[in-house]
C-alpha cells in the first residue's frame, strides 16, 4: 500500500541495520516515548534486528497506561449516573479502575459509548438533549487539540449537556521526571512523532540542553523507528546532543499553529498525577475557568475522587524504563490482557500488553535455552 | 490452592475484576474470553462425543448417513450493510459451517426474534434477501419460528438458522488434524465484512468502499475435494477473524502455525481504514472466505481447484504448520522477524493515537 510499503521495507531495513552495526562501538540504551512506538517496536520485532548491545526501554507514553487510577474511577461514577452517557476511546474501557472497569459498568446498564472523535460526541449531545453527554478527554498532546475544540465548539453552540472528564498529560514534563531521577539508565530519547506534529519540537531543545542528550523525533513505521535509532546512535558516537528531526513528513520546528491556539484557549497547565510515576508538577492540561461549565468533574462533583495504585503492579518501573514488562512477577500470570493488574497490560500501546501479544513465542524459547 | 486459613497473596490480585461476574460483549467477540465461557459454563453442562470435536458443525451418523448439523445466530448491527444484509448472512453463515464439515447443505431452519416496532418493510427486505440467498445456494428453508418481544428486549430483529447437510464417505474434515508440513491456504481477501460493518456503526461511520464478502462458499469446498481429499480442516474465520481460526486449529491439533506477512492478501481500502483505527486486519470478521490446512503434497492441486473458482481467485498459500511453538500462531513480518499472532482477550479496541 502506497505511503506504508515504503516504510516497511526489509531490505532497507536490513541496510539500516548493517549501517548501525558499523556506527555503534558501545553499548547504548535508548527509550522510545510513545506507546503507538513500543507497539511497532513489538509487532514487527525490530528489537530482535538491533545489533546487541543497543538496548530499547519503553517510555510512559501510552495515554492508557498513564491516566491516574481516580481518573478511571472518575469515570466509572460519572458512566453508573442514570443520566449520563459517557463516550470514549475504545481502549479506555477495559482500563481497571479500583474496583470495576467501564466495561462491567457498562454490562450493568451504564450508558457507555464508544467513537473515533470527540466531534461525534457533540453530535451525540446534540441529538440527545435529554442526556448529560461526558467526553472521556485523555491522553497526551495529540489528542487534546480535537477535545479542545469539541468544548470551543460545544460553548459556541451553547451546548448545555455537554461535558468532559479531562485528563490530559504533556510529554516534556514527563521525560524531566525521568532524567531527573538517579535511577536514570537512559542516554538518548526517540521523540514522539506525533505529539511534535502538534507541538513542534522547540520545548525538547531545553531538555537536550539542559540534560546534554541526544533527541531525535521519530515516528511510527518500521523504518521510521529504526532510521531515529541510527540517527540517535550516530549523535551519541559523535559525542553530539541535539534535536533532530527524523519525522520530516510529519514533523514541522513550530508544529500545528492553529491547533496550539486551541489548545490555549481551552485549556491551561496543571499539574497531574501519572499512573505509575505519580504527581508531575505542571504535567497536565485541565480546563481554563471560561470554559468551567464543561468541566464534568465539577458538574458530577467527582472532584474529592481519591485511590491507591496496587502494589504489586510494577508499572511505576516499567514506564520509567527500570525495568521490562518480563522483569515483573505477575506477568503473563496473575496479570494478562483479560485480567490486567496494571495498565501497560491493558492497551494494545502498553509496554506489557505488547509484550505479551507479540513476544511471548521468543521470550519462552530464551527462557528454555 | 493455599492450605485453609492462609491468605494467599502470590494469588490476591490487587485489582480483581474477574470477567466472571456478568456477561460482557467480550464474551461474544469469538477471543478468548468466548472460548472460556464455552469451556468453563456452556460445554460441561452437554458433553457428548459429536459436541465434543467443536468444529463448526457436528456430524452425526443417522442410519448409515453421515448428517453434518450446525445452528447459528445473527445480531448484526446496522441490519443492512453494503453487500449484504442480515438475510444474506444468515443463510450463507449456516451454509458454510456445513461447508467447512465438507457438507453438501440441504436444509436450513430459520427462527426470527422481532421487536416490538419493527417496521414491516424492513422484515420484508430481510425475507427478499433469505430467498434468494437461499435459492443461490441451493438450500430450501424448511421449517421456522417467529417470535416478538417487546420494544427494549431486543434490536429490531435477531435471526437464527440451523442447517443440515450430507457428508460423503472419505470426507474428514476436522480442526484436530493439523500435522507439522502441512500448508495453510486462504481462499481470498481478509477483513472485508469486518471494515464494511465498522464503517457503517454509529459514532464511527466512515466513507468506504468496501463491501461485505458474504457469500456461501460449499460449491468451492465441493471444487477443492473434487481436487484431493487430502485436506484436512477448513474453516471459515468470521469474528475473530484469520488469526482466532488459525489459532484454535493450533490448539486443537497441537502443532505450530507460521505464516508469511507478505503472502496474507488484504484489499487497500481494509488496510487504509485498520492503519487508520489502529487494527490488525487478522482478527477482523470475513463472511465468504475459508482457510484450510492441507497435505503439502496436495497444496498445488487444491490451490489450482481454487482458482478456478470465482470465490477463490485470489487464493493463496500464506503459511505452513510446524512442530515448533505448538499451540501458537506466529508470522514472518514483512522485516523479516517474527511475532506471536495471538489470540485476542475480547474484541479488538480502537486505539487512542
Amino acid at each position: 500500500m502506497k505511503y506504508l510499503d515504503e516504510y516497511r521495507d526489509e531490505k532497507i531495513a536490513r541496510g539500516i541495520v548493517a549501517e548501525l552495526s558499523r556506527r555503534a562501538t558501545q553499548p547504548w540504551v535508548l527509550m522510545e516515548i510513545c506507546g503507538g512506538q513500543t507497539h511497532t517496536l513489538m509487532r514487527y520485532g525490530i528489537d530482535d534486528l538491533l545489533p546487541a548491545g543497543i538496548e530499547l526501554v519503553h517510555g510512559p507514553g501510552c495515554p492508557v497506561c498513564v491516566t491516574s487510577l481516580e481518573t478511571i474511577d472518575k469515570a466509572i461514577a460519572i458512566a453508573s449516573h442514570p443520566e449520563a452517557t459517557l463516550i470514549s476511546y475504545g481502549d479506555m474501557l477495559r482500563v481497571p479502575g479500583s474496583r470495576t472497569d467501564l466495561f462491567h459498568v457498562k454490562a450493568q446498564g451504564g450508558d457507555v459509548r464508544v467513537v473515533y472523535s470527540p466531534t461525534e460526541a457533540v453530535k451525540f449531545a446534540h441529538a440527545n438533549p435529554g442526556r448529560k453527554v461526558v467526553f472521556f478527554a485523555v491522553g497526551f498532546e495529540t489528542t487534546a487539540p480535537a477535545n479542545a475544540m469539541a468544548v470551543w465548539q460545544a460553548k459556541r453552540e451553547g451546548l448545555k449537556n455537554f461535558s468532559i472528564l479531562a485528563s490530559h498529560v504533556l510529554v516534556p514534563p514527563a521525560i524531566r521526571v525521568l532524567l531527573s531521577s538517579p535511577r536514570n539508565r537512559v542516554q538518548g530519547f526517540i521523540g514522539p512523532g506525533h505529539v511534535c506534529t502538534v507541538m513542534g519540537y522547540r520545548e525538547y531543545e531545553d531538555l537536550v540542553r539542559e540534560f546534554r542528550l541526544p533527541i531525535v523525533v521519530g515516528g511510527f513505521e518500521p523504518l521510521d523507528l529504526l532510521q531515529a535509532i541510527l540517527m540517535l546512535v550516530t549523535q551519541l558516537e559523535e559525542g553530539r546532543a541535539e534535536v533532530e528531526n527524523q519525522y520530516v513528513r510529519s514533523v514541522t520546528y513550530e508544529g500545528n499553529l492553529r491547533a496550539q491556539k486551541v489548545l490555549a484557549e481551552v485549556f491551561e497547565i496543571c499539574d497531574r498525577k501519572w499512573r505509575g510515576i505519580g504527581g508531575i508538577p505542571e504535567s497536565g492540561l485541565a480546563l481554563r475557568e471560561a470554559y468551567a461549565e464543561f468541566d464534568a468533574d465539577r458538574i458530577f462533583g467527582t472532584e474529592g475522587v481519591t485511590a491507591e495504585e496496587p502494589a504489586e503492579c510494577i508499572s511505576a518501573e516499567v514506564l520509567q524504563g527500570l525495568k521490562k514488562p518480563t522483569d515483573c512477577s505477575a506477568f503473563g500470570t496473575r496479570c494478562t490482557p483479560e485480567n490486567p493488574i496494571g495498565a501497560p497490560m491493558v492497551s494494545s500501546e502498553g509496554a506489557c500488553a505488547a509484550y505479551y501479544q507479540y513476544r511471548r513465542h521468543a521470550i519462552a524459547a530464551k527462557a528454555n535455552h | 490452592m493455599p492450605p485453609e486459613g492462609k491468605l494467599d497473596t502470590a494469588l490476591n490480585c490487587p485489582v480483581p475484576i474477574a470477567a466472571g461476574e456478568s456477561i460482557l460483549l467480550g464474551h461474544g467477540s469469538g477471543g478468548r474470553m468466548s472460548g472460556d465461557l464455552l469451556r468453563n459454563i456452556v460445554l460441561p453442562a452437554l458433553q457428548n462425543p459429536a459436541l465434543d470435536q467443536l468444529n463448526d458443525q457436528a456430524i452425526v451418523d443417522v442410519g448409515g448417513s453421515r448428517i453434518a448439523f450446525t445452528t447459528d445466530s445473527f445480531v448484526v448491527k446496522p441490519l443492512f450493510f453494503p453487500g449484504g444484509d442480515i438475510g444474506t448472512l444468515a443463510v450463507n453463515g449456516t451454509v458454510n459451517d456445513l461447508a467447512m464439515g465438507g457438507a453438501t447443505p440441504l436444509f436450513l431452519s430459520l427462527a426470527l426474534i422481532l421487536e416490538e416496532g419493527l417496521p414491516l418493510d424492513i422484515l420484508r427486505r430481510v425475507m427478499e434477501s433469505i430467498r434468494v440467498a437461499a435459492a443461490l445456494a441451493g438450500v430450501a428453508v424448511v421449517t421456522g419460528d417467529t417470535k416478538v418481544v417487546e420494544k427494549g428486549s431486543g434490536d429490531g430483529l435477531f435471526v437464527n438458522t440451523s442447517g443440515i447437510g450430507l457428508v460423503s464417505s472419505g470426507i474428514r474434515l476436522s480442526a484436530d488434524q493439523a500435522r507439522p508440513a502441512d500448508c495453510v491456504l486462504l481462499s481470498g481477501n481478509i477483513g472485508d465484512h469486518g471494515i464494511t460493518i465498522l464503517s457503517q456503526r454509529e459514532g464511527l461511520e466512515f466513507e468506504s468502499a468496501v463491501a461485505s464478502d458474504t457469500s456461501a462458499l460449499h460449491t468451492l469446498v465441493a471444487s477443492m475435494l473434487r481436487a484431493s481429499l487430502d485436506i484436512r480442516c477448513l474453516r471459515d474465520p468470521t469474528r475473530g477473524g484469520l488469526s482466532s481460526s488459525l489459532n484454535e486449529i493450533a490448539s486443537r491439533s497441537h502443532v505450530g502455525i507460521e505464516l508469511e506477512e507478505n503472502s496474507i492478501p488484504i484489499r487497500e481500502e481494509v488496510q487504509g481504514a485498520c492503519e487508520m483505527l489502529g487494527l490488525d486486519p487478522l482478527y477482523v470478521a470475513n463472511e465468504g472466505k475459508l482457510v484450510a490446512i492441507v497435505e503439502p503434497n496436495a497444496a498445488e492441486r487444491i490451490l489450482e481447484a481454487m482458482h478456478q473458482h470465482p470465490l477463490g481467485l485470489n487464493a493463496r498459500m500464506i503459511g505452513t504448520v510446524t512442530r515448533s511453538h505448538p499451540t501458537m500462531v506466529s508470522l514472518r513480518t514483512r522485516l523479516g522477524t517474527s511475532r506471536i499472532v495471538d489470540l485476542l482477550a475480547g474484541d479488538q479496541l480502537p486505539r487512542i493515537c
